[in-house]
């Protein structure tokens, strides 16, 4: 019997400590069409993928690839069937380099003598050049991953998928880390792939995208099939209602806030090979927004505000008093807190409970002679959890066990503790659902509407656009434009974020 | 009401399972050593003396969990043992100084030497291990020369008394050290903002000096602090054995981290509780005692105190697995 899917999973069950996680989940795949999975966090999407990858085994159903039931003990056998995953957190080895990490666990050898034998470095780069050049992209082979951005080790992650000769590629949110020309490459590799019978299930929280690219969608909720429908047939408010399982009227709340005095002042901010000579103000009640393409020097700028890294050049002024911050610790004396972009480098502490990284930067107002009111942290912390609803177990629970949506409010409450007046968030947002994305939005209305100066980097210019009163534009390190929010509109704004864009790829 | 229930449940989140491992490990250890010798080993005195045996490698034990929380090692506690205990037995003459002036000398250089590793490891930006690796050489070539390479005897019968006498005519001080001690770093490292701020450097050190947290003063305090006590241990050993021993204290460091570790503080940092590192140098103790009483061969004791410390850290990896 030939079937017309490369891909079943047929009424796939799965519990975790007796908690039902996946419940009867169908999947059908046909050979070369781009299939979405798209669900809130905890819906159930990567407890799906990783069954079909073997990290995980099904407690019901059964998969099916290519006519032949099959059962994955480990990756390595979905490799060799043919089903290979593209990761969110990428995970190369940073001192191999690239040619290297595509070929590992599988290098070309010059001799045969097992695990002793010699790598064909050589052989190794000239095949990665050429499927790089295949695909058009132009990266040296010989490059160590850690010198490549994360944009592009993502593509090399993507390249090394392909040359696993794959039939089945999983994406999970291939794009939350490139810009969008690199999401352009990404999307005729996808093409590309497709034309030679490819399938790909391609996971993502950025709907817009989802609808450009995918022939059909599924939709899973609490663990729920809710739909499998042609891409066509949906709408972009149709997916969020079915994903969120209930209507959301606006996804940006926005308020008009009345703004107050200049909080904030940047003047001539530069750091040599990061930005030059950066000017702006932010005042009381303002949200402003930062956009710009990745590399441009957002996150840096906002870095160097900080006190994380030292500018070279430039001025700072906080309600109208010049400020040298040279270390964090003067940013937060000067009400200044920064959400990084980074949770799990920058912003969370994920060997501890839920608890201890809410407490840890407001430390010194719940303590006395060095000595922790643990009634009162208690206290904080749940009140914190409650307030921001994050969804935990209790507030001594690891950190680590949260879903990314709940592990950034837990950053966010954090910062919140210290009081701040002016608060940076670097893209606030990036990789969680759409329920925890609007949590976010409505306390960044907030926070505004009490009267905190707020500055946000975001990838996404709809989210800027519906969030923002003004929008600053860097590109390759300098500022192209400040647009009011009666002239926003996405072409203005990518139009000055790719000002530079042929300089910066010599 | 709802407050207690959070309570309640947290400390079941809490006692993670590596801890639970250890614990059961100690008790079932315990048990087959009263069985297999009923007379010897359960008798009461053998018992303080098990403390007594487990003190001094318990309160080098309690400086380095600081240290290994905080991610770092310090291989210099033994050769800090040996150079602390030769300068108190120096000043500890009869009829020379008075008791204070070698203990407040012993400890300050045990101290000066940690403040020393600590500086190279965070001003520096040295790893831990190559730093104390460094001093751990260092402090033994300087121990032998101020002890002249031989043993220095001739202390006062006060100085003896410091590790030898007893509380109530039972106790030994060295117990009673070792468990104040414990007691005040327990309550500091769990209490106290600096306790945290040691966990947090340990767990995730960018995050740590983005939340404003200044890193390399803690590492400072921590190194010191390690040095502090490892100059307190060199009192108490020089007292023990009635002399300063420049070639004292080999390997100490070595029974230190294996104390932390077999107690399930994390290698990697930013995890552990004091209680597992207090079983932990109990542990070593308890084996090395039964085993001698045991007539088990010293050649033996060696194997299978490193096939326990083996299997300390598989319980811990496979503990996190499944959490």
């Amino acid at each position: 019997m030939i079937s017309d899917y490369i891909l079943e999973m047929n009424s796939i069950d799965k519990s975790f400590f007796k908690v039902k996680v996946l419940d009867a989940v169908t999947l059908k795949v046909k050979p070369g069409e781009v299939h979405a999975l798209i669900g809130e966090n905890g819906a159930g999407k990567s407890t799906l993928m990783k069954i079909l990858m073997g990290i995980y085994q099904r407690d019901n159903g059964q998969v099916i690839i290519n006519g032949e039931e099959v059962v994955f003990r480990s990756p390595h056998d979905a490799i060799t069937h043919g089903v290979s995953m593209i990761h969110q957190e990428l995970n190369p080895i940073l001192d191999m380099e690239v040619s290297e990490n595509i070929f590992l666990g599988r290098e070309i050898k010059t001799t045969n003598l097992g695990p002793l034998s010699l790598v064909n470095k050589k052989e190794q780069r000239l095949q990665t050049r050429a499927l790089f050049s295949r695909m058009g992209i132009n990266i040296d082979p010989r490059a160590l991953m850690k010198n490549l951005s994360v944009a592009q080790r993502q593509l090399v992650e993507i390249v090394k998928a392909i040359s696993l000769s794959a039939r089945v590629v999983i994406m999970d949110e291939p794009t939350s880390a490139i810009t969008d020309k690199e999401i352009k490459t990404l999307f005729e590799q996808i093409f590309k792939l497709k034309a030679e019978n490819v399938a790909i299930i391609y996971i993502s929280h950025k709907l817009e995208e989802v609808l450009q690219v995918a022939d059909r969608i599924t939709v899973l909720r609490d663990g729920r099939l809710i739909c499998t429908d042609e891409a066509r047939n949906l709408s972009h408010d149709q997916l969020i209602s079915m994903m969120v399982g209930r209507e959301i009227k606006e996804i940006y709340p926005k308020q008009i806030v009345e703004t107050g005095p200049v909080v904030l002042e940047v003047k001539d901010f530069c750091r040599v090979g990061h930005f030059q000579n950066i000017s702006f103000s932010l005042r009381k009640g303002e949200i402003l927004g930062i956009a710009g393409l990745v590399g441009a020097g957002r996150s840096e700028l906002v870095e160097s505000i900080f006190g994380i890294t030292k500018p070279d050049n430039g001025e700072l002024f906080v309600d109208g008093r010049k400020i040298k911050i040279r270390h964090p610790q003067t940013a937060i004396q000067q009400k200044i807190a920064l959400i990084t972009e980074d949770r799990k480098y920058t912003g969370l502490n994920l060997k501890t409970s839920v608890e201890h990284n809410i407490s840890i930067v407001g430390l010194d107002s719940l303590s006395r002679f060095g000595l922790i009111n643990m009634r009162k942290e208690g206290e904080v912390a749940e009140s914190q959890i409650k307030a921001m609803r994050i969804k935990v177990f209790s507030r001594k629970s690891a950190v680590s066990s949260l879903s990314g949506g709940n592990q950034q409010k837990v950053v966010l409450a954090k910062w919140l503790m210290t009081k701040p007046e002016i608060i940076i968030l670097d893209e606030p947002t990036r990789g969680i659902d759409v329920g925890a994305k609007r949590d976010i939005y409505l306390l960044i209305g907030e926070l505004a509407r009490a009267g905190k100066a707020i500055l946000m980097i975001s990838s996404e210019i709809p989210e800027l656009m519906g969030l923002c009163d003004r929008i600053l534009v860097l590109a390759a390190g300098r500022l192209t434009g400040i647009i009011e929010r009666k002239d926003f509109s996405q072409e203005a704004i990518m139009r000055l974020a790719s000002k530079f864009e042929a300089a910066n790829h010599e | 009401m709802s407050e207690k229930a959070i309570n309640e449940k947290s400390r079941v989140n809490l006692a993670s399972i590596r801890e639970l491992g250890i614990f059961a490990a100690f008790v079932i250890i315990m048990v087959i050593l009263m069985i297999l010798s009923p007379n010897a080993f359960a008798r009461p005195a053998n018992l303080i003396n098990i403390l007594k045996q487990a003190s001094i490698n318990g309160i080098l034990a309690t400086g380095m969990m600081y240290v290994i929380i905080s991610g770092g090692i310090d291989l210099s506690v033994g050769s800090i043992v040996a150079l602390s205990g030769v300068i108190a037995a120096s000043f500890a003459h009869p009829g020379e100084y008075p008791l204070i002036v070698p203990i407040v000398l012993a400890i300050v250089t045990g101290a000066l030497v940690g403040f020393l590793n600590g500086v190279g490891v965070a001003y520096g930006n040295i790893p831990p291990f190559i730093v104390t690796l460094g001093t751990m050489t260092i402090v033994r070539g300087i121990a032998l020369i101020a002890a002249n390479g031989q043993p220095v005897f001739n202390v006062t019968k006060e100085f003896e008394r410091l590790a030898g006498g007893f509380v109530f005519g039972v106790i030994p001080n060295l117990v009673v050290y070792f468990i104040v001690i414990t007691l005040i770093l327990a309550f500091i490292l769990t209490r106290t903002v600096f306790g945290r701020r040691v966990y947090a450097i340990g767990g995730n050190e960018t995050a740590a000096q983005v939340s404003g947290i200044n890193v390399e003063r803690i590492k400072v305090a921590v190194y010191t602090l390690c040095g502090f006590l490892a100059g307190i241990a060199g009192i108490l050993l020089a007292s023990r054995i009635i002399s300063g021993n420049p070639t004292s204290g080999q390997a100490y460091e070595l029974d230190a981290i294996a104390a932390v570790i077999i107690g399930g503080v994390s290698m990697s940092g930013g995890a552990g509780k004091w209680y597992g590192t207090v079983i932990g140098a109990l542990l070593i103790a308890v084996i090395s005692n039964g085993l001698d009483i045991l007539n088990v061969s010293s050649h033996f004791q060696l194997i299978i105190k490193g096939l326990i410390i083996i299997i300390a850290v598989l319980i811990d990896i496979k503990g996190k697995r499944k959490l």
